[in-house]
């Protein structure tokens, strides 16, 4: 998903040249990190620009945020089949899509529910993986400028591909634009195709025996792909993957994989001594290609 | 009933991530280490998802035909194919090999 608010935030750099605040690589992945130069607030074109500019621009917007929104809308279909064939009924299956409507961790729920997993030991993964959003909502917040009533509302709509869209835009009005449109398409779409999958696995019957149990571990490499992006990220994913093979047999279901997440802080903690050690080993590196000293 | 609680208590939690960070005041998780932990948490958790659901099953350790849909999947990533024809590589892929007995 993420890669997709990649691709579209790419063409939207490269079809409107008039963007004069570099946007980084703000739709790059899933992390926050990478949105970092894009969370700097504009400063704002010198003056109001002429009205068939703007409107032109803002249909540009209203483009790229149609691009993410039917992709990744299209794609909860994925997830109404695999939350069915994990045995979750459609009205608990569309509850998901509804109220906690971030993709990742949907999908790690129903995952760890099918396990076998204890509910709050599915729920704690599930959030787990949700705290990004939080970190999006923190740069949202200076950019989008809302107050009162809409946040709280807009706050559901805090999730990857709305803030890869938003954090790409140059000025409040387009980012706020590309936001609203994002998140529109997204959730109805999302919503809608969570319910045709739902209904369509039920009526396939047997899931596995169309492949479908590959959809949720497809998803998951697909979010991930784009975030490996330095040694240190790949460590992390090898570690986690060693982590959760190795305790699978002998802890109980689900809890493997919250001890997996335990792989970030070690290989930060390795990372900080290795870069205590060698001044220019990986540390330094890793500074210069998260550009966190920007932020 | 245990599956609305876990349903409940994800939509709860990650409603409330999303809200503290539209709300929070700028700089409070803005430090360094607390940003780069954010960073690699999802990358920690979504590896071993991916390597729980494609090769656990229950407490064993399968290699069956997820497993030759997920190299799909990541053929398909490197050739960086859209988000869609991914899972549907995957879920293809899977399904055929289980068709031939896989």
């Amino acid at each position: 998903m993420a890669e997709q608010a990649e691709q579209a935030a790419q063409a939207a750099q490269r079809e409107a040249p008039e963007r004069t605040v570099p946007t980084g690589k703000a739709g790059a992945s899933g992390t926050t990190e990478a949105a970092g130069p894009a969370a700097i607030p504009p400063t704002g074109p010198a003056g109001p620009p002429p009205r068939p500019a703007a409107a032109l621009r803002d249909s540009a917007v209203i483009r790229d945020a149609l691009g993410v929104g039917v992709a990744v809308g299209l794609s909860g279909f994925a997830f109404g089949v695999t939350s069915a064939g994990a045995g979750l009924g459609v009205w608990q299956t569309c509850a998901l899509s509804l109220l906690v409507f971030t993709g990742a961790s949907q999908f790690a729920l129903v995952g760890a529910l099918a396990a076998g997993g204890n509910p709050l030991t599915a729920a704690a993964g599930a959030f787990f993986l949700g705290v990004r959003n939080a970190f999006y909502g923190l740069r949202l917040s200076a950019v989008l400028g809302y107050r009162g009533a809409v946040r709280p509302l807009a706050a559901h709509w805090v999730i990857d591909e709305t803030s890869a869209v938003a954090l790409a835009q140059p000025d409040r009005h387009r980012a706020r634009l590309g936001f609203t449109v994002t998140g529109l398409t997204l959730y109805v779409l999302w919503n809608l195709t969570t319910l045709g999958g739902a209904l369509g696995a039920e009526a396939l019957g047997d899931t596995a025996a169309w492949g479908l149990d590959a959809a949720g571990p497809a998803v998951f490499l697909a979010l991930l792909a784009p975030m490996l992006r330095t040694a240190v990220e790949r460590a992390a994913a090898g570690l986690a993957v060693l982590l959760v093979l190795g305790t699978l047999p002998v802890l109980p279901a689900g809890v493997p994989v919250l001890l997996s997440a335990l792989a970030a802080p070690a290989v930060l903690a390795v990372q900080g001594r290795g870069g205590r050690a060698a001044p220019g080993g990986p540390d330094t590196a890793h500074h210069r290609t998260t550009g966190e000293d920007r932020a | 009933m245990n599956t609305w609680i876990a349903i409940g208590v994800t939509a709860v939690g990650c409603y409330l991530v999303k809200f503290l960070g539209l709300s929070a005041p700028a700089g409070i998780l803005e430090r360094p280490l607390v940003k780069r932990l954010a960073a690699l948490l999802p990358v920690a958790l979504l590896a071993a998802l991916t390597a729980q659901q494609t090769f656990g099953d229950g407490p064993h350790l399968v290699l069956d035909a997820r497993a030759a849909g997920l190299a799909a999947a990541a053929v398909a990533l490197v050739l960086r194919a859209p988000f869609l024809l991914v899972v549907g590589a995957a879920v293809a892929v899977t399904a055929g090999v289980r068709a031939l007995g896989g």
